[in-house]
Formats: C-alpha cells, structure tokens, sequence
C-alpha cells in the first residue's frame, strides 16, 4: 500500500491544514506498515524539506508555473497522474477550500471512495472505516470505503499538527502532462493581517448580545491578546455589524478550535452545531438560562460590558502586557 | 441560459438528531424535511436573480430520492424554478448520487450547473466537484458571488483567509454559499403555479457506490459547565491558563 498526501501552500509557505493532513498520512503509513509521500504543485515552497519534520521522507512536486493559479479540473489531472506514477492507493487531502474542490472530482476519476472531512484514523478491523462529523456538528458516522483506490480528507483541527521525523524530506520533480486551464483566477483578495477562522486555535465570537458593531472592541482586543481569530453569531452578520466571512454555525463556517470563547450569544441549536467541536466553550451571557451553557465548559453569568474588561486586564496580565 | 440546480432534502436545522437499527439509520419519523439550505438560499435564488435578469433562462431542478421528497421539490417549484426532475433512486452515497444527476444532465444541454456548497446533514461538499468531473466540466466551490459579462462567468469564491475572482466560459459548474443571494419566502402566486409545473420521474441509471455508512455515534455528553462568579472574572482567566491549559 502506498499512501499520498497533497501538500497546499500560499505565500511560499506550507499551510497549516496540509502539515496536519501530512501528519494524518504519515500516522496512515505507520499504522498500515507503509510510506507516505506528499505532492506538491506549482513553484514550491521555501519549506519543503521541513514535511520530514511531520513523517513525510519524499515530496513529489510538479514545478509548472501553470500551477500557481488554481484550477480545480487541471489540479485533479495532475494529482491523478503522479498519483498512478507513484502507485499510491489511498490519497489524503486537507477538507480546506481546494481540498473541498478537489477531492471529490479525483473521487469520480480514479472511483475511489472519499471520506470528506474525516476526524481520525481509518479503523481496518474490519474493512477501512473513517469516523467523520455529520449533521453540522451533531453526531459522527463512520463510512466504510468499499473501493481499492480511497481518499481521505482531512477536517482542519481535528487531528492535530503532530511531529514525527526530524530528517528533512527529499524533493523529486516530477514531469506530467498539465492540461490547459478553462478557470481563470483574476485576483487573490486576502484578509490581511487576520487569522483565517478556519486555521485559528482561538477563536473569539460575538453575538446580538452586544447591542451593536461599536462594542466590538471587546471581541477584537481580546482576540488580539490570545492570537486569536474573531467570529459571531448569524444574526450580527445578516444585519452587517462584521463581515460574512465571520458567521459561523450551520448556515456559515463549521469550526473546531482548542477554545471558543463567546459572548453574548444565546447558543441557539443552529449556532452550536458550527460551533460545538471545540475542546473548550467558554460563555459569557447574563440570562442564566441561555442554552450556550449546556453545551459550555467554562461560563460566566454576567453582563458581557461589566465583565469583559475585567478579563481582558487578568489576560493582559497574564501575558505580561 | 439553461440552468440546473440541484436540491437536496435535509432535516431541518432544529430537528433532533437520533439513529435507529442499531445505530445504523439517521430516524426520520416525525422529522421536518427542508430543502437543505445552502441548495435553496444560494443556488436556487441566485438562479431565480439571473432568470429575473433574462427573461430567456429556463431553470431546471433536480433531486434524488423518492416520492417522499416531492413535497420539498414543489416548494422550491413554488420559489421560482420551470421545472424538475426526480431521480427515483435510493441514495447511497455522494458518488452514486452524482451518476445519477450526471446522467441527467450529459444531454441536459445546461450551461449552470449549481449547487449548494454542502449539504446540512453528510456535509460532503461533493455533488458539484463529482459531477464537474464525469461531465469534464470546469468547477468552482464555496462560491459566495456570480455574474455573467456576455458569454463570461465571473465568480468569486471562498480561498483560505480571503477571497478567489474567478474568470470562466460556460458551461460551468458552481456551488454555492453565503453572498450569493438571500433567502426568500415563496408567495401564494408562486405556490399556486407550482402545482402545475412539471415534475418529471425518471428512472435511475446503474451506478456504483463507492463507500457506505457503517454506523452513526452521538458526541459524548459534556461533563457540565464550571460556572465563574461575575464579580471574579479574573479566575475564569486563571482556570483557562492553569486548569484547562488553552490560553
Ligand atoms: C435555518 C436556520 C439556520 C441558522 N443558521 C445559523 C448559523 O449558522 N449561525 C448562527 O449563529 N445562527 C443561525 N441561525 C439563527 C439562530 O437560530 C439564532 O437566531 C442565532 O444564533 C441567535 O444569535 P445570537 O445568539 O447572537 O442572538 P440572540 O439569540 O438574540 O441572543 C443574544 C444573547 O445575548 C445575551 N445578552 C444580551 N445582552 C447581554 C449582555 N449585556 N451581556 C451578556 N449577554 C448578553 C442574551 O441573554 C442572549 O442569550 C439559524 C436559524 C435558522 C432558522
């Protein structure tokens, strides 16, 4: 068996999600006594070698500069001849944005079963089972891939960032043929300066609770302290007091952070199931009867504008600030 | 412009979520059935916006499942589409279900092939990407904003940390997500219409399923919250820095 992992990257960089996704293959390979590989497309990261840091020894690359604007019929293509040049029958993806793109049309080219956003490890026991969260956070299934070829993708902070090498991983180029793209990407638009919500380890949410978008100082400076990103509940989006990208819950990004840490949100069942994969919940919400407290770790029951400049002071000192 | 859109049913957002045989099936009895979310918010309506813009565009829907889901295909008739066809078919799995939706649309002459950017319940987000693939079609995912400039599609679609402008020719396959369009509420006229719009039964192809679910679990309770007095924020601090060691 043969396992690879395509490695995603932006700036020069390897992103996060694809050093978990490498650490869920090489954590494959040693489960299954086999090696996994990783794949990487367009003008290479400064820091491939450092995949060997995450058990991956060999990263394939396609260093066609065509490859540096995404696409994701061309991106299927590629992966799908490296992967049939490297023999590889299980491929693993981060469930990221071209992950999502890309994982189910390679799914349909080569009929391999894919799990998208799976949670852990296959459980082979008894055939190849992989756990992953169902009804927006609500419950999990385990999906049994009954095909030779499988793909993986994997749930960004579901796994975790593991080490497992400290030799730095070798680089083969690799030649195959890159069809001509019918997208055409026009502009890249990031967020500067912001951590992306669905990469953060913190995150600092805000709901209707907090009357109106200029008591926002709150969420933002505490996010600023922890490194943490900023959300908030559906309503504070539909009426335009942050942005959409923030919305989180089951109409808006699912997120599982080591904390969330909310405030002034009632926890209404829609809003928890974006929501309620994170290690720790922590409420700040002055109605003692507010639902976000069933599914909470930590709380306080209090007004959010007597309480919250408290907690910013204890984190400042907390942080030496 | 032909358009299809597909329509997935869902429970709704509230219903509880509870498993029978053996924790083998999702239990459906007395669960509300929506049109999942993302297929009617976005797709559907953005489609609707761009038959409003041209009079010309035909739209057509399309679902899997069995005569129990033609309640939620009338209502996304009654919000605004020509027409729809139903697959007759069981639905298995994502791969399955895209063969079948492919079949149809391989001589369907579409140019827009939308979706949703996932559904509520397996949240796959696999349909689009399947079937871009068996009808060799250029994909775009999570897009959050659609235009046509003559015979161009402008799509700007979600990227991690940011935002994608996509430039591409059609036909094209799209799924959606927030920004595309705002929910809508089908009026009497609407509803009226669409128990005359067609709504054609086809049979399913042959295809494979690919993977198959094995069980379900339900996340274990959580252990109850620790409650901090109001007047001693400060030690909710300290119990995340020292107890629960995420800060
Ligand atoms: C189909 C569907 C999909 C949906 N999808 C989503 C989704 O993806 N995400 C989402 O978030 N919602 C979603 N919703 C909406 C959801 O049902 C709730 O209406 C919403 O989450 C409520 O937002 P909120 O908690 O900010 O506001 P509210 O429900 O108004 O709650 C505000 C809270 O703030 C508290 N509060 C008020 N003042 C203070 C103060 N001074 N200090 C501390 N606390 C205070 C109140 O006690 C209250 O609990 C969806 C709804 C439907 C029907």
């Amino acid at each position: 068996m043969s396992i690879l992992v395509y490695i995603d990257h932006s700036d020069g960089h390897i992103k996060k999600q694809s050093l978990e996704a490498a650490a869920y293959a090489a954590a494959l390979a040693a489960q299954s006594n086999s090696k996994a590989d990783a794949v990487i497309l367009g003008t290479p990261p400064t820091d491939v070698a450092v995949l060997g840091n995450y058990g991956i020894q060999k990263a394939y690359t396609v260093s066609d500069a065509a490859l540096d604007s995404f696409d994701s019929q061309v991106y299927c293509s590629v992966i799908a001849q490296v992967a049939e040049k490297v023999a590889a029958d299980i491929i693993v993806f981060s469930n990221n944005a071209n992950g999502k793109a890309v994982a189910p049309r390679l799914s349909a080219k080569l009929k391999a079963g894919l799990v998208a956003g799976a949670i852990a490890l296959p459980d082979t026991s008894n055939g190849f089972v992989v756990k992953k969260s169902v009804f927006s956070g609500k419950a999990f299934a385990n999906i049994s891939i009954s095909s030779a070829k499988k793909i993986i993708s994997v749930n960004p902070n579901s796994f975790g960032i593991k080490t497992s090498g400290t030799e730095n991983a070798v680089t083969e180029n690799i030649t195959v043929a890159v069809p001509a793209a019918k997208t055409k990407v026009d502009a890249v638009n990031k967020i500067k300066g912001e951590i992306p919500l669905s990469e953060a380890e913190i995150v600092v949410s805000g709901g209707r609770g907090l009357k109106g978008p200029e008591n926002w100082g709150m969420v933002t400076e505490l996010a600023d302290l922890l490194g943490a990103a900023t959300a908030c509940s559906r309503p504070v989006a539909d009426v335009n007091w942050r942005p959409h990208h923030e919305h989180v819950g089951q109409t808006g990004l699912a997120i599982a952070p080591n904390l969330y840490f909310a405030i002034g949100i009632s926890g209404a069942i829609q809003h928890l199931a974006g929501v309620n994969r994170s290690k720790t919940i922590v409420v700040i919400n002055k109605d003692p009867e507010a639902p976000f407290f069933k599914a909470a770790d930590y709380g306080i029951v209090g007004d959010a504008f007597e309480v919250m400049p408290k907690i910013i002071e204890a984190v400042k000192k907390l942080k030496g600030k | 412009m032909k358009i299809l859109v597909c329509i997935s049913k869902t429970p709704d957002t509230t219903a509880k979520i509870a498993f029978t045989d053996n924790n083998t099936k999702f239990a459906g009895d007395g669960v509300q059935w929506i049109i999942n979310p993302y297929d009617e918010w976005y797709a559907l309506v953005r489609a609707i916006e761009l038959k409003e813009a041209d009079a010309g565009t035909i739209i057509h829907l399309i679902n899997v499942g069995g005569a129990d889901n033609d309640p939620i295909i009338r209502k996304a008739l009654a919000l605004g589409g020509d027409e729809a066809i139903r697959v007759n078919s069981v639905n298995t799995d994502s791969y399955n279900v895209a063969s079948q939706i492919a079949a149809v649309a391989k001589d369907g002459g579409y140019h827009l092939v939308m979706t949703g950017k996932e559904t509520i319940d397996y949240n796959g987000s696999s349909i689009g990407g399947m079937l871009a693939e068996l009808l060799d079609l250029p994909y775009i995912s999570h897009a959050i904003k659609l235009d046509l400039s003559g015979s161009e599609v402008i799509v700007v679609r979600e990227i991690d940390g940011g935002e994608e402008t996509d430039k591409a020719a059609l036909p094209l396959i799209v799924s959606c997500q927030k920004g595309m369009a705002e929910q809508r509420i089908p009026n009497m006229k609407g509803i009226m219409g669409a128990r005359t719009k067609p709504l054609k039964v086809v049979e399913p192809v042959d295809a494979e399923s690919l993977t198959s679910i094995a069980s379900f679990e339900l996340p274990p309770a959580k252990a109850g919250v620790k409650l901090v007095s109001p007047d001693q924020p400060e030690e909710l601090v300290r119990l995340l820095h020292e107890e629960a060691r995420v800060i």
